[in-house]
């Protein structure tokens, strides 16, 4: 059966109030902007975002008035630095405070992983001795035969949003390069919204099994997004944009700044065509690949 | 022969790559240390392999200069890309002998701040966070912190400690690697931090940074002043070795235009 349908009735149906979402789950590349910025257009309220790294997608969400928690390693723009939007939030409440519940990267993805197995918690060595799991109450340390082990407990998102490279129209979904917790959120998530550049015939899918990300039974929504991912980088289809991070990063210094860039980026712009358009052919083929690198097919006969 | 121009950064990135040896397997972060990988891999580390936390292996430097890590040319000739928890997994067995990381603050133990400036419940100014930053200070054989020196960075003793370094004394012991074990960390502790004016390295009995070179143009007397601890010296302290050409030809031909290195 297909579950294909627009992003804005996949964020309609899937990411009501108050959800926990998670996303931007590769850390720099395949991070869903064009989802994001479909529930601000939305004007979702109260969600708990989760996730590892997230590269100004959780900036912007943040400015924009829709999160209440955060549950995750890192708040900024990787390569130019702070987050202002964060930055305002915490610091001075603007647009309204928000709950931050500290991970890193690793201890979200065993957070993840807890849930994905259905236990309450995965035990490391990791942040022993670290202000984070002071902070976070969430952590427990625990002693077990002399030793001392932290118990990181589950996290389970009610819908993660992933974006992939290509996808069947049931949400059997391909996706390669570095995959960060895609695995372990795809996993966990009650459902997922699939977000692809290229929708595949069902066939091709299955000529590659190992390439599938998760489970196509948890996926609720299947969304075609052309340059859904952009200024991040998708694998094999676009570069990243490093200048409209820097923009953004330059821009959305002042509080009248992000809500400029808000409105000229996002409520302005009803969908991501109009969006693509806006950015202007030549900076969308200024992203292009360069030269093709196929991988060798592989032999799945008997 | 007249020494080259250079600049702190990339003398900085001079004195990352000396800390890789062959043969060890990397976590390498972000900006720097991606640089000095790709320097050390070409002179004395040609056996090194790089780990990225995005969940990519390599043997050979990328080909083109990375703004992240996640890059597309990070990630085209990868020896194996897969899942972040794989390679923290790994780092958490205890299979990476080196991992790099920067900060915005640090302090004499070698305890690092990546989170917020002031109070946690209402902090003055909110930094980004931990990202894999804890777990590789944490979890890798040694690790390497790389930052700007300025005496507002240099603390006697940081507002947040997210990356955990040799901890503090307290009642049941001192710091250093008796506090690692203390808490539970299963190894490591910071064996280097490259700072814009001098190269610390680190006593593991006592977890205090000694000071082991200053740069050139630097002096002993500069890097107290722009530090917030009184200094002690390691044996031997002297000036920081220069770049050589060759260094610095490698160090341009991955970035020509001093995006990370300028």
């Amino acid at each position: 059966m297909s579950k294909l349908t627009s992003m804005t009735e996949a964020i309609a149906r899937y990411v009501p109030d108050g959800a926990s979402v998670a996303m931007s789950l590769a850390l720099e590349p395949l991070i869903p902007y064009a989802a994001a910025h479909e529930i601000i257009r939305q004007r979702r309220r109260g969600l708990t975002l989760i996730g590892p790294i997230s590269d100004i997608l959780f900036d912007q969400l943040i400015g924009a008035g829709c999160v209440e928690k955060i549950t995750a390693a890192w708040v900024g723009n990787v390569s130019e630095g702070l987050a202002h939007c964060y930055r305002r939030a915490v610091e001075k409440g603007i647009p309204h405070f928000v709950t931050v519940e500290e991970h890193s990267n690793y201890s979200i993805a065993l957070a993840l992983l807890a849930a994905a197995h259905g236990v309450p918690y995965m035990l490391t060595r990791s942040l022993l001795g670290s202000d984070i799991i002071r902070q976070n109450p969430t952590f427990k340390v625990i002693e077990e035969n002399g030793q001392l082990l932290l118990r990181v407990p589950a996290v389970r998102p009610d819908v993660a949003i992933v974006h992939v490279q290509r996808s069947d129209g049931e949400g059997n979904a391909h996706a390669w390069g570095n995959l960060g917790i895609c695995e372990e959120a795809f996993l966990a998530a009650r459902d997922v919204i699939i977000v692809a550049e290229e929708i595949v015939p069902h066939d091709v899918i299955i000529s590659d099994p190992n390439r599938v990300l998760g489970p196509c039974f948890k996926v609720r929504a299947v969304v075609h997004e052309p340059y859904g991912a952009h200024p991040s980088a998708v694998q094999g289809y676009y570069n990243r944009d490093h200048q409209f991070f820097h923009e953004y990063h330059v821009q959305t210094r002042t509080l009248e700044g992000f809500e400029q860039w808000l409105q000229e980026w996002v409520l302005a712009v009803p969908d991501r065509a109009t969006y693509l358009e806006k950015l202007g052919r030549q900076r969308v083929q200024g992203l292009a690949l360069r030269e093709h690198r196929y991988a060798a097919p592989v032999d799945y006969g008997y | 022969m007249a020494t080259p121009e250079y600049t702190a950064r990339e003398l900085m990135v001079v004195c990352a790559a000396r800390q890789i040896r062959d043969g060890e397997r990397v976590f390498v972060g972000m900006r720097l240390p991606i640089i000095a990988f790709a320097l050390a891999k070409r002179t004395h580390a040609p056996n090194s392999i790089g780990l990225f936390e995005t969940g990519i292996m390599r043997d050979a430097p990328s080909k083109e200069l990375l703004y992240t890590m996640g890059d597309a040319p990070n990630i085209t000739g990868a020896l194996w890309t897969t899942r972040t928890a794989n390679l923290m997994g790994l780092m958490a067995a205890g299979e990476v002998q080196l991992g790099f990381i920067g900060g915005a603050e640090i302090d004499r133990y070698g305890n690092l701040n990546t989170s917020l400036i002031g109070d946690w419940r209402r902090p003055k100014v909110r930094l980004p966070g931990s990202g894999g930053g804890a777990d590789i200070a944490s979890l890798s054989q040694r690790l390497a912190i790389i930052m700007p020196h300025e005496k507002h960075r240099l603390r006697e003793r940081v507002d947040y400690v997210t990356s955990p370094g040799y901890g503090y004394p307290d009642e049941h012991g001192p710091a250093g690697v008796a506090w690692r074990r203390r808490v539970g960390l299963p190894r490591g502790g910071p064996a280097a931090l490259i700072t814009t004016l001098a190269v610390f390295t680190f006593e593991p009995e006592t977890g205090e940074a000694l000071l082991q070179s200053y740069h050139p143009g630097s002096s002993i007397a500069e890097v107290q002043e722009q530090t917030g601890w009184p200094l002690r010296l390691a044996p031997g302290c002297a000036e920081t070795v220069p770049p050589s050409a060759e260094e610095l030809r490698l160090i341009r031909e991955c970035d020509p235009d001093g995006v990370w290195t300028k």
